[in-house]
């Protein structure tokens, strides 16, 4: 039991080679899947054990921190790890299916490897307690993504991969600049240590720099307004499922080593007292809400919608961050959660669209109600979710952003009438597809085709009641938002 | 059936058309079982409400909690006074509304009748879940799930104009709800620390009138089915609907649940006294009189007679509006009761448009001279429920206006007494020509009306009960208006 959190990583880590052995698509598959499973299961065991506000500190290898490298795991990152995992478990179940027909059978295994390197790095940035392991997971992460996006059915996927490549290079330089500067202030890369050791030095331009190039780069892999440029290619041209994993957990992981680096490395007394990153970050998350839904609303692949309307949603997250009081950070944290699975349960259905129409553009979607009936009414809950309608997860986060801009003042109403408008924005581009998909008769051969196979229904499915779950029952999601915020906020 | 615990019975009754629209959807290739399940769903539903009925005279509060989503509010049912009065109606008239649909959408041979079916015991069932509302924050839930799940029903036909009405009517509703109503509840959730329907209102006393009066304002602007002008255009927009969907969503369900939020957010979030001395309820006043006027007289120019009922409808939820605004005792059951006799009346006049339609194709009020010949039960019909909505005996419509008007005298704003008057002549202006022009024109197309019948047979048993219920809620009162005046 001990050994849970180094479990948690060197299990995909280890897979993720075995299955570029396995020749057999299915036989990588069922691994892959049995890995993701495993790390639902520890990484639930985790989040039970952190709820009592237990730190777990896990030393690698036996070196003890300060000087090896510490997995730490409290309330943030047990429910981040929870989040990547469940959402991996979900989406992993959907990629049988779903790349038999967009990845040439020979590149299966090949693809299996990459999913479970991502996750491995992914879930290695939530629970690692070191800066530098943190850039080297995130490495990981990026890399292997370049490579999943990449798979893409379309020549497009690779000037998209290869866009984010240089977008996501960057990012990482810049991550890799700040951690070096604060190493060289400090002497120390564990976090835990250099929050103690950083105040000691605060007050010089190496740490200011560090500061501002380590904001940057996890801005670009955040994908912050206007820094999300690689984002809508990558998630378009990516196959199905790896746009769905991706959106549902790359992004968030980002979001979450900001958050670490912001509130636990630096402290918020530095972050917003002396640098100016409260302004920033809220002027840039109101326009990204703003430019985020606009796109949306214009655009024909609906792939591209999404993504579109994934840089506005980040957009709310960020919002509920900056504000720094307790409702806000955990709105922030919450939207995360919710976010994950809404956007989830929109990019797994139009999965099932890609796998019975072949494409995702608008004109696909005519007349699916009627053909499709089981994916388009995920889709329309994954849809009211994003624009927040009672009874769904986004209505949850919706409502804790309010009540949290509500004691900001003129700023507050500012960010109430940009989240609101944003709302209605999402009604005007979800229900684009709404229209198309119940107002049109469908296609002889859309008829022929018929509903997705089941194999695809169910994680759908799966994530469209979560989204109704948690928007009716959210116990879970919102006393770890809030338990994580009071505490990345210095409370017990 | 008295066993049930009320609480759990509120529950049964909110899940029971559910389970109806299941056996609906179920029984969807046999018509006549699909019918049968239909009624009997509805007719239980009613049942089981009235059968809460003998608590609220004996002031019982009963609660049923089902979830908390955030903590220390919770979604809740509790019994109470008005949303009794609006649950009663509702489960009565979708009794009635069905068997006139059987009628209406066989007679059309509408497409997706079973869809249709569905969609109506699912929009009734959120319309329960509204009445039974303990809490601000049910009812909103309620209200959007309302509005989406009453979306497939306007837009049934499918055409482009059903599209774009859709947009409309999905556009308005939706902005208004989420721009304003939604910001107003978490402010005040902010400020009160709760969102409770309790006597006497949540705010405390020394709540900030400008900040309260801006609240009251988001209010009643949000809450965009009362249809408070300038956001009215969503109804007419919606009359692309069949007739049983405006008869009831846009005379009874949807719009009543504007003008019963409107009434609970100012007799229990605000509290007459409070809302009696805020400046902004002034300003409200005024727009919803003159709202009422203007409508009446945009209901005038209508040819349309769907769309001047529906800028008729825009005109009477006015009235509710401006009872609520009054802040005076009188000027609450004067709304109270007008929700219940409004309803009665313009689903009466929406059932004769329908029964039109199906006979004669007529939309339109110029084509429908010397009808009166061919149709005569319809019209005659046409003229009681129009009678009520001007407010004149033998129909139900008296009392109300009678205690609205009360209302603008306790409260001294006898310019607004002025306005329900003018109202009430441009209601007899815009609804009786066409009953007198049916009857006694002799000059019209009447050559076109010959093979012209009177409508099928449950179109006409569905006109008799409202008609009846018109007359009969002027004979027999009382029970309503006791019902009413415990809303306080």
């Amino acid at each position: 039991m001990s050994h849970l959190p180094a479990l948690q990583i060197v299990l995909p880590l280890l897979a993720a080679p075995i299955c570029l052995l396995l020749r057999k698509s299915s036989l990588a598959w069922l691994l892959a899947l049995g890995v993701a499973l495993c790390g639902l299961a520890i990484s639930i065991v985790l989040f039970h054990r952190t709820l009592n506000g237990e730190i777990i500190s896990y030393a690698m290898g036996g070196w003890e921190p300060p000087w090896g490298i510490e997995y730490r795991v409290d309330r943030l990152s047990a429910f981040v790890l929870l989040i990547v995992s469940a959402i991996a478990a979900v989406t992993f179940a959907f990629a049988n299916r779903s790349i038999a027909r967009e990845i040439p059978l020979q590149k299966h295994s090949l693809f299996y490897t990459a999913l479970l390197l991502c996750l491995a790095g992914l879930l290695g940035i939530t629970i690692t307690g070191d800066a530098f392991n943190l850039f080297v997971f995130l490495e990981i992460s990026s890399l292997s993504s370049y490579v999943l996006i990449s798979f893409g059915r379309e020549r497009r996927a690779l000037t998209a991969a290869f866009q984010y490549l240089i977008m996501g290079t960057i990012g990482a330089t810049m991550i890799l600049i700040g951690t070096g500067f604060i190493y060289m202030m400090t002497g120390t890369l564990n976090m835990a240590d250099l929050a103690l050791r950083l105040p000691g030095v605060m007050d010089t331009n190496t740490v200011r720099a560090a500061f501002a190039f380590l904001i940057v780069g996890f801005s670009i892999k955040l994908a912050l307004f206007p820094l999300h440029v690689w984002l809508p290619n990558s998630y378009a041209y990516a196959p199905s499922v790896v746009s769905a994993f991706l959106a549902a957990t790359a992004t968030k992981v980002a979001i979450y080593s900001l958050i670490r680096f912001i509130f636990t490395i630096f402290g918020v007394d530095f972050a917003f007292g002396e640098m100016p990153l409260q302004v920033i970050l809220i002027l840039l998350s109101i326009i990204a809400v703003f430019v985020g839904s606009l796109s949306a609303i214009f655009q024909l692949n609906i792939k591209h919608m999404l993504a579109y309307s994934s840089v506005a949603q980040i957009g709310y997250i960020i919002i509920g961050i900056a504000l720094v009081s307790a409702v806000g950070l955990s709105a922030g944290i919450l939207h995360l959660f919710n976010h994950a699975l809404i956007k989830g349960c929109l990019f797994l259905a139009v999965g099932c669209v890609f796998y019975q129409q072949g494409d995702a553009t608008i004109d696909n979607f005519k007349g699916l109600g009627k053909t499709m009936p089981w994916t388009m009414a995920a889709f329309v809950i994954g849809g009211l979710g994003i624009i927040g309608m009672p009874l769904t997860a986004g209505f949850v986060s919706k409502w804790y952003l309010v009540l949290a801009a509500l004691e900001h003042g003129v700023v507050g109403m500012i960010i109430i009438i940009s989240v609101l408008l944003g709302s209605l924005l999402a009604v005007a581009y979800i229900w684009r597809i709404v229209e198309a998909a119940y107002f049109n008769q469908p296609e002889a051969a859309a008829i022929e085709r018929g509903e997705a196979p089941l194999a695809l229904l169910i994680p759908t499915w799966i994530l469209a009641l979560a989204t109704i779950y948690f928007g009716i029952f959210t116990q879970l999601s919102v006393d770890a938002a809030m338990q994580a915020a009071q505490s990345l906020l210095g409370g017990k | 059936m008295t066993n049930f615990d009320p609480g759990m019975l509120m529950a049964i009754i909110v899940v029971l058309p559910f389970l109806g629209a299941l056996l609906i959807a179920l029984a969807g290739k046999n018509p006549n079982l699909r019918e049968f399940f239909t009624l009997a769903t509805g007719v239980t539903t009613f049942l089981l409400v009235l059968n809460l009925l003998p608590g609220v005279f004996n002031n019982e509060t009963t609660r049923y909690t089902f979830a908390e989503p955030f903590p220390g509010l919770t979604l809740q049912f509790s019994l109470e006074p008005l949303g009794m009065i609006f649950a009663l109606m509702a489960s009565f008239l979708w009794v009635v509304t069905s068997i006139y649909s059987i009628g209406y959408m066989r007679g059309n041979n509408e497409q997706n009748q079973t869809r249709f079916y569905v969609g109506f015991a699912v929009a009734i069932a959120f319309t329960l879940g509204l009445a039974f509302s303990a809490n601000l924050l049910t009812l909103f839930v309620f209200y959007e799930m309302l509005t989406i799940s009453t979306y497939p029903l306007v837009t049934h036909a499918g055409t482009d104009h059903a599209r774009k009405g859709g947009r409309v009517y999905l556009g308005i509703l939706l902005t208004t709800s989420i721009a304003l109503f939604l910001p107003a509840m978490i402010w005040t959730y902010h400020s009160t620390g709760t969102l409770d329907f309790r006597p006497g209102g949540i705010f405390a006393e020394g709540a900030d009138k400008f900040v309260v009066g801006i609240i009251l304002l988001l209010f009643f602007f949000g809450v965009g089915k009362a249809a408070l002008m300038p956001f009215h255009r969503w109804l007419p927009a919606a009359m692309v609907a069949p007739t049983p969907v405006s008869a009831l969503l846009h005379a009874v369900a949807v719009v009543k649940a504007g003008v019963f939020t409107v009434l609970k957010i100012a007799v229990y979030i605000f509290g007459i006294d409070l809302l009696a001395s805020l400046e902004a309820r002034d300003i409200l006043l005024y727009v919803a009189g003159g709202g009422v006027l203007l409508a009446s007289l945009i209901a005038m120019r209508q040819n349309n007679l769907k769309a001047r009922l529906a800028y008729s409808t825009v005109s009477q939820l006015g009235y509710v509006t401006l009872g609520a605004l009054l802040a005076t005792q009188a000027g609450v059951t004067g709304a109270s009761m007008h929700i219940v006799m409004h309803a009665f009346g313009k689903i009466t006049l929406f059932f004769c448009a329908g029964a039109i339609y199906v006979a004669s194709r007529k939309t339109e009020i110029n084509d429908m001279v010397g009808l009166g010949r061919t149709m005569p039960f319809t019209m005659a019909a046409f003229t009681i429920g129009a009678l009520s909505v001007v407010g004149l005996p033998p129909t139900g419509g008296t009392w109300s206006k009678w205690y609205l008007m009360q209302g603008t005298l306790e409260s001294g704003h006898l310019i607004l007494m002025g306005v329900l008057m003018v109202s009430s002549l441009l209601n007899i202006a815009y609804l009786l020509p066409i009953p007198v022009r049916g009857f006694f024109n002799k000059t019209g197309n009447s050559d076109g009306n010959s093979g012209i019948k009177e409508a099928p047979r449950p179109i006409l048993l569905a006109i008799a009960i409202t008609v009846s219920g018109c007359i009969l809620l002027f004979i027999f009162p009382q029970a309503l208006y006791d019902l009413a005046t415990m809303v306080r």
